[in-house]
């Protein structure tokens, strides 16, 4: 008798935590099956599968968006980490005197208001002829990224152990086998997590995509948000639930992937 | 199986603006057990990560067999280091960490298995091959940690306080059984510790090092019987030092002053001929296991004593110190016993 109560109060805690998770969500969902809501109705009047046809009809852009989404977001994971690896590993291992001032300096443009950054980096990269180009949308999207794989790759390399390091350089290693054979596997689950979160920003960017690549590129965002701005809420909700399934798909690999200790290593 | 000579010469290593390592000339002979010696801090670890190729050096050279190595980056030295945290790779089993130095060596398959099955036999770990190093015990991964060094037959082992986190029992057993594997394979071997019972029980010859320099080399009986000044002589575990005419005891000596440990004193009643003896106070007394401690007072000096039976507080005694245990020290610290008599490698029995 005595537990219920604490039970009772979890419960009613994860219903509300529930709520304001998935209430936004279940809303998406019933506009994506609405054919007919009008205003003071609660329930959309009439329910069906019309605009998901019309959305993937091959002329709706749909498809396209999608692959141009997942294109970039993958190729802004393989440009970030290409980087960030090299720059984590030297950030982590070597005595840099202002490491602490390097840290700071990435995350510069998170503390900036992005909207002028992107105008001003759309003005630079129309100079360039980078504009309306999938290089100049990666470049775009691996700004915030690089922030993330940075961080993450330097708290994941200062987590591992430099006496293995050395245990194998001693035992014959040189410095790149030692790297590859020993430091990169015990770093892989934080670099794997980093991946992981340039890539669900680089698949959630509007503001740089809006700026950088359209009209020649339309990724899931930019479809979604011409779609709400013509008023069709349907288009924009099956857009929306479109937009998960990458999204979740990582999430699964996080679950497998991610151990809380790289985590909790976060900007150490 | 090779194994080899190495020679330090002049080897100062410096960090910032502290010289860790001043002007350290040693010599160790093929096949020996040697023991770095001494106080935390006193730059043995430096020592070893010099000779392994992680320390680089201000001046001086370092040679295996007279080549000289101090140019060498670490994989190239051929010298095989057991870390004090034994550093196994947790993303490889015991089999994959025994053999991947073998890899690196490009020998094939089927002989990096018969090689790593060898060791683990030897290791008496035979069973373990596929297990995770992460569920091996404290003294198992001592063992892998030593076998991933041993198998690719290094002229050089460096062990760094290899036994250190173990507790006692395993210790002791791990100890003789290191020396025993040590003696079989003929392998040069230059242990840390700072544990003078270990050094004393395992070392051919032993280094006692303080504050970046070498104090004394010299075979663990010698260490023992005469410590090179009075700092190395507390090191080794003689607490107390007394001044004295010389011909208080009958022996006839310059030393202006005798350091002895308290388990060579006794507390008597009345003077023994060939001792040293003084009136003392009882201060204080101890049960410490098979006799008492005592500490008694002497002309206003504490001296620490054995005795078979507890002592009580205030009772006048005799400390006495057989004059063969005392050993004699000079004004200038230094020990009085003939320099011949320190030499390494020499046996006193
Ligand atoms: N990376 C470093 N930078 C500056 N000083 C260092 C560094 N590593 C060690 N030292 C200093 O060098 C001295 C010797 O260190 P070392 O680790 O060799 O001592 P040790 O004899 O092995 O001690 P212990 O018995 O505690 O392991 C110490 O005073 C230490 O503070
Ligand atoms: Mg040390």
């Amino acid at each position: 008798m005595r537990a219920l109560f604490p039970r009772l109060g979890v419960a009613v805690l994860i219903g509300l935590v529930a709520f304001a998770v998935f209430g936004p969500l279940i809303n998406l969902v019933i506009w994506a099956f609405a054919e007919q809501w009008f205003f003071p109705n609660r329930l959309p009047s009439q329910w069906g599968f019309m605009f998901w046809e019309r959305v993937f009809r091959p002329r709706a852009g749909a498809w396209e968006a999608l692959g141009n989404s997942v294109g970039i977001a993958l190729a802004t994971v393989v440009f970030s980490m290409a980087l960030a690896i090299p720059a984590g590993y030297a950030l982590a291992r070597l005595v840099l005197p202002f490491r602490h001032l390097i840290m700071l300096v990435f995350l510069l443009p998170q503390a900036f208001p992005s909207l002028p950054i992107f105008v001003n980096i759309a003005a630079m990269f129309y100079g360039l002829g980078l504009n309306g180009t999938y290089f100049g949308v990666i470049l775009v999207h691996s700004l915030p990224g690089l922030v993330y794989a940075v961080w993450i790759a330097t708290a994941a390399f200062a987590a591992t152990d430099i006496a293995m390091e050395e245990a194998a350089r001693n035992l014959g290693a040189s410095p790149l086998r030692t790297f590859r054979d020993i430091t990169l596997p015990q770093a892989a689950p934080g670099l794997m997590a980093a991946s992981i979160f340039v890539f669900l920003d680089s698949i959630d960017e509007f503001t740089g995509t809006f700026f950088v690549g359209t009209p020649d590129i339309t990724t899931l965002p930019i479809l979604m948000f011409n779609a709400a701005m013509g008023g069709n809420y349907q288009i924009a909700a099956i857009t929306a639930l479109i937009l998960l399934i990458p999204s979740v798909g990582f999430m699964l690999i996080i679950e497998r992937f991610l151990k809380s200790d790289v985590l909790a290593r976060i900007g150490r | 199986m090779q194994s080899t000579s190495l020679t330090l010469d002049n080897v100062t290593v410096r960090m910032g603006q502290n010289t860790i390592l001043d002007s350290i000339s040693l010599s160790v002979p093929q096949g020996s057990f040697t023991c770095l010696l001494g106080p935390s801090g006193c730059g043995k670890t430096t020592l070893l990560r010099a000779i392994a190729g992680f320390a680089p050096l201000e001046s001086g050279d370092m040679a295996i067999d007279a080549v000289s190595i101090a140019a060498l980056p670490p994989e190239k030295r051929q010298t095989a280091m057991v870390f004090q945290s034994y550093a196994l790779w947790p993303h490889m089993s015991v089999a994959e960490n025994l053999a991947y130095p073998l890899k690196l060596r490009g020998i094939d398959r089927a002989s990096r298995a018969r090689k790593v099955a060898r060791i683990l036999d030897l290791l008496d770990l035979a069973e373990f091959g596929a297990r995770s190093v992460a569920s091996l015990s404290g003294g198992q991964r001592q063992r892998i940690a030593l076998g991933r060094a041993l198998v690719i037959d290094p002229p050089i082992l460096l062990l760094d306080e290899p036994l250190s986190n173990l507790d006692a029992a395993i210790r002791r057993n791990l100890r003789s059984e290191l020396r025993q594997l040590q003696r079989q394979l003929g392998i040069t071997t230059i242990m840390v510790t700072h544990d003078q019972e270990e050094a004393l029980s395992m070392a051919d010859t032993i280094v006692l090092m303080r504050s970046g320099k070498i104090a004394q080399v010299a075979a663990p009986e010698a260490l023992y019987a005469a410590p090179v000044d009075i700092d190395a002589a507390r090191f080794m575990g003689v607490e107390n030092f007394i001044t004295t005419d010389s011909g208080e005891m009958g022996v006839a000596s310059d030393a202006a002053c005798f350091g002895f440990r308290s388990m060579s004193a006794s507390i008597c009643l009345h003077p023994l001929a060939g001792h040293l003896n003084r009136k003392a106070v009882v201060i204080d007394s101890a049960y410490a296991g098979d006799s008492y401690q005592v500490l008694v007072k002497s002309d206003g000096e504490l001296f620490s004593a054995r005795s078979s039976t507890p002592q009580l507080a205030g009772a006048q005694v005799i400390l006495c110190v057989p004059a063969d245990a005392l050993i004699p020290f000079g004004a200038d610290k230094n020990c009085l016993i003939p320099t011949d008599y320190r030499t390494p490698g020499r046996t006193l029995s």
